[in-house]
């Protein structure tokens, strides 16, 4: 019982993971998707799941690009670049969204960290971009204020 | 026809791939307004591009990505590159497609 247990508990960490390094990743053309992390319906608890801690950092090396005001919250375009070294991986989270991650973005030493997409977003909120360079996590986070939401209806 | 289209383009070694997919992105919580049922979730899960046969990015989607998804990240890269993208989503449904790097 305790080997399942085990077994399970080591699953469910993979899943966490596997959004951090790309070593792992790059083996398998399609890793596990984190699914846990994306069912987190509370932001911290969301970034925890995501990197194993709470330690963020703000930092004006991580642009985040998106509209003051969002007139249609179905689509929301979404825009992170950073002059970061090293950098990992992206993630982007909205906090007030049903399930606060909305995307992440593992990058190989080839890829630029410059990423870009488009968002739903059910109502005003801030959202937070989050980079992954070395260990530590740098984030810039900007309120987007949505007049008609994208979920429901 | 492919539900990706894509272009990528080259300018002083970093090419910008710039890709628009043709989906859904059903969350699971909007109901169908006749019958009140839920409208099952069907999005894409990952996304994952490789240049020349090399990963560049791996991307993890949750049904927050808009419907029919655009996207566009950025790698070090040569003009005649084969750029690939594919996507897989909730439901087992995937498709890929190339495009060559102007």
């Amino acid at each position: 019982m305790k080997r399942r247990n085990f077994i399970k508990n080591s699953i469910l960490f993979a899943g966490a993971l596997a959004v951090a390094p790309s070593a792992i990743l790059s083996n398998h053309a399609y890793a596990a998707w984190p699914k846990k992390s994306f069912d987190i319906k509370d932001l911290s608890d969301s970034v925890k799941s995501v990197y194993g801690h709470n330690n963020l950092e703000e930092s004006s090396k991580v642009k985040l690009k998106a509209p003051s005001i969002a007139e249609n919250g179905a689509i929301v375009p979404i825009n992170v670049s950073t002059t970061l070294d090293n950098v990992e991986s992206i993630m982007i989270f909205v906090e007030n969204n049903p399930q606060p991650l909305s995307s992440g973005y593992q990058l190989t030493s080839l890829a630029q960290p410059s990423i870009g997409t488009r968002l739903k977003m059910g109502k005003t909120s801030n959202v937070m971009a989050a980079v992954k360079s070395g260990d530590k996590i740098y984030t810039s986070t900007q309120e987007v204020k949505v007049t008609i939401g994208g979920c429901g209806g | 026809m492919s539900t990706i289209k894509m272009r990528s383009k080259e300018s002083n070694g970093v090419v910008t791939v710039k890709a628009l997919i043709k989906h859904p992105m059903e969350t699971g919580q909007r109901k169908n307004k006749k019958t009140g049922n839920l409208i099952p979730a069907h999005y894409i899960q990952e996304v994952h591009s490789k240049a020349n046969g090399k990963d560049v990015i791996t991307i993890y989607w949750g049904p927050a990505v808009s419907k029919n998804p655009y996207l566009t990240f950025k790698y070090k890269g040569n003009k005649g590159d084969n750029v690939e993208i594919s996507w897989v989503d909730n439901q087992g449904n995937r498709d890929t497609n190339t495009g060559k790097v102007k």
